[in-house]
């Protein structure tokens, strides 16, 4: 085991895939002799080559469309979009090709890239470099989405997803890269995709989310059982689609009490359908209303920092919003 | 003076390493084509199918190209008008039917698709879709799969002129240039994008775009299907040269409507159509076959009477045929047999 930073267990897990097997390879724009403008692929092409680690022009939809032909043929490219933001001139790629190839074909074809994409906010990124576009390919039945929240499932998930037969989306979150620092093995290990992850057990409220928001959630109901003494059960979706039914159902179960919470804005999230699958399933079972706690809809985060620490979830948010709903 | 009653007509396709059966070959998948679509067209007219987008007027060089590819191992990027090109790389006139009758065992795409949308893994035609130009970049894409596994065979690419103004064309023409990729990118520029005519939708020529991404660009008459295969065959020896792509642009005219949904001389003139009918690839091809002493009436009219023999085969076999089971509809979303489609 080793101490990693959350961007070194990306790095890693595409090293060790890319050692693994040769058809995977890496391309987009400045993966290469950089090594990408976050350092998630530094080293990798000193390692393996011009060829497997290809920087490319500028333009996404020839990174999408090229590394979906190049995984028709049989090879695994992981292409990276430099921000989320960028991704959406690939969108066409993504969501008429990738996501329909094997359908559409009948089971013929199929399509098993990974198209990397750093989301969200907090970095002073504005507008253009802060967004979660999550709720853009949510509901697009043949794509895969993930989004790790922890060191330890960004790489096992990333591996996961090289492997997949299937297109998956990897979101990863740039403010996580260098805030979240855990203990990672470094071997092989893979975390299976389409299951969520308990966090945390507790039997006064449940918590679900994805990526950064739940380290609030999670230092947050820290407090609140030292200071309250209400414990929260907290569940980690891990994969935005398809969720994880089952896992989630159990967790509103558990307490009756459910708060749902990510930075993509509120109306139109993943959150909503988390909501809905909660109704569909328990909703007798439940003790207060289902809340929950986004970006507000606005168009995007704004660079001026009062304004985009408005827009950010917090502990202090989070915190403030699990104590309402304890006490319902 | 006096005029002669004929013409002496020039061997071209034997400097072109063509032989006489090659080239009777060619001419047999051409009419079998347009003996399909003629065939697709009176079954929409007849109600017994929902849908038919033609392809007439383009045969010869779509044949003309696929015959300068290697069969046997290059990777095909078809649009929805090729059917004379998916005929000469191994699709059958049953398999077609099959798709345009949606049925359940279309290789297509199992009756989802619409017809014309091809897709045949044993014959390396890879799975396309309706939003243009998709294609580009994935033909780039196995090029590039090519490249790296070091393998011997090019991708074969092609759209209509319209299509070529879709950013996926310009940006994955860039990624091929810039890394000197084994595909070959063919616009049939048919003259009409549904009612748009080309003037409206090219300010210049598309052949000559290529030397903005650093590859050759070769305008062609797509009438023409010795120099169509010609300059195909030049095309792939570049690219397994590890030369890079050639962007050809075949002029050819779109005889048909646009689909079985137009009504084209709401834009069009009868004249125009007419007119250009006399350039009928298929037609000049069959006069160059007679001229040579390959062709005769005679076998004209036996080959006519084969094509509506296999026709009507194919049509018995796919009205006939089963179509898929409405709860197929939910599968092959994923591979996963456990994560089907579905509330």
């Amino acid at each position: 085991m080793a101490i990693m930073e959350y961007i070194d267990a990306i790095r890693l897990a595409m090293k060790e895939e890319m050692e693994r097997d040769k058809s995977v390879f890496v391309l987009g724009e400045d993966v290469g002799l950089k090594g990408g403008v976050f350092t998630t692929t530094k080293g990798l092409q000193e390692q393996f080559g011009e060829e497997r680690v290809l920087d490319t022009p500028l333009a996404e939809s020839a990174i999408a469309g090229v590394a979906i032909g190049a995984a028709m043929y049989g090879m695994k490219p992981i292409a990276e979009m430099q921000y989320s933001d960028f991704m959406l001139p690939a969108t066409n790629q993504i969501i008429s090709e990738a996501a329909k190839i094997r359908y559409r074909s009948n089971n013929d074809w199929n399509c098993p890239v990974v198209i990397r994409a750093p989301i969200g906010g907090g970095v002073f990124g504005g507008l253009y470099h802060s967004q979660c576009p999550e709720s853009i390919f949510f509901g697009t039945p043949g794509l895969k989405i993930v989004a790790p929240y922890s060191a330890y499932d960004a790489k096992g998930l990333l591996k996961a997803a090289v492997r997949d037969p299937d297109p998956v989306l990897f979101f990863e979150n740039k403010k996580c890269y260098k805030l979240i620092k855990e203990e990672v093995p470094e071997g092989d290990y893979t975390v299976p995709i389409g299951e969520a992850n308990l966090l945390r057990q507790g039997t006064d409220i449940t918590v679900i989310g994805y990526s950064l928001p739940l380290h609030f959630a999670m230092q947050a109901a820290e407090e609140l059982e030292r200071e309250e003494g209400i414990t929260a059960h907290i569940l980690d979706l891990r994969t935005l689609q398809p969720l994880d039914r089952d896992a989630i159902i159990a967790a509103a179960r558990q307490t009756g009490k459910v708060l749902i919470v990510h930075e993509d804005n509120k109306t139109g999230g993943i959150g909503g359908e988390v909501a809905a699958i909660i109704a569909e399933h328990c909703l007798f079972e439940l003790d207060a209303p289902i809340f929950r706690l986004c970006g507000p809809d606005v168009p995007a985060m704004p660079i001026s920092p009062p304004m985009e620490k408005f827009f950010m979830l917090s502990k202090e948010k989070v915190k403030a919003e699990m104590l309402r709903l304890a006490q319902y | 003076m006096e005029s002669q009653d004929t013409v002496e007509t020039i061997n071209r396709h034997k400097q072109l390493g063509l032989s006489d059966g090659q080239v009777i070959d060619m001419y047999r998948y051409m009419l079998l084509a347009r003996k399909y679509d003629e065939r697709s067209l009176l079954l929409q007219r007849a109600g017994k199918i929902n849908f038919h987008v033609s392809g007439i007027g383009q045969e010869a060089g779509q044949v003309a190209a696929a015959f300068a590819l290697d069969r046997q191992n290059d990777y095909f990027l078809p649009y929805y008008r090729d059917y004379a090109f998916v005929l000469s790389v191994g699709m059958t006139t049953r398999e077609l039917m099959l798709s345009v009758f949606a049925k359940a065992e279309d290789p297509n795409s199992g009756g989802r698709q619409m017809p014309g949308h091809f897709g045949s893994k044993r014959l390396r035609i890879v799975t396309g879709s309706s939003p243009v130009t998709t294609q580009v970049p994935h033909a780039v894409g196995f090029a590039l799969a090519a490249k790296m596994q070091k393998k011997k065979f090019v991708s074969f690419v092609t759209f209509g002129e319209g299509s070529s103004n879709q950013g996926d064309f310009h940006e994955a023409c860039n990624f091929a240039g810039v890394n000197k990729l084994p595909v070959i990118i063919m616009c049939q520029n048919n003259q009409y994008a549904i009612s748009i005519p080309a003037h409206k939708q090219l300010g210049g020529k598309v052949s000559d775009r290529a030397l903005g991404y650093g590859f050759p660009g070769v305008r062609v008459d797509g009438n023409d299907p010795l120099e169509v295969y010609r300059v195909v065959k030049e095309a792939r020896e570049r690219a397994l040269a590890g030369e890079g792509p050639t962007l050809i642009e075949a002029m050819m005219y779109r005889l048909s409507p646009h689909s079985t949904s137009d009504n084209d001389l709401a834009y069009r003139t009868k004249e125009e159509v007419d007119e250009n009918w006399k350039k009928d690839g298929v037609a000049g091809f069959r006069n160059y076959l007679i001229g040579l002493g390959l062709w005769s009436d005679e076998q004209e009219q036996d080959l006519i009477a084969e094509c509506n023999l296999e026709l009507k085969a194919a049509i018995e076999y796919a009205d006939n045929a089963p179509f898929p089971k409405p709860e197929d509809t939910l599968l092959h979303v994923y591979s996963d047999s456990d994560l089907k489609g579905g509330a």
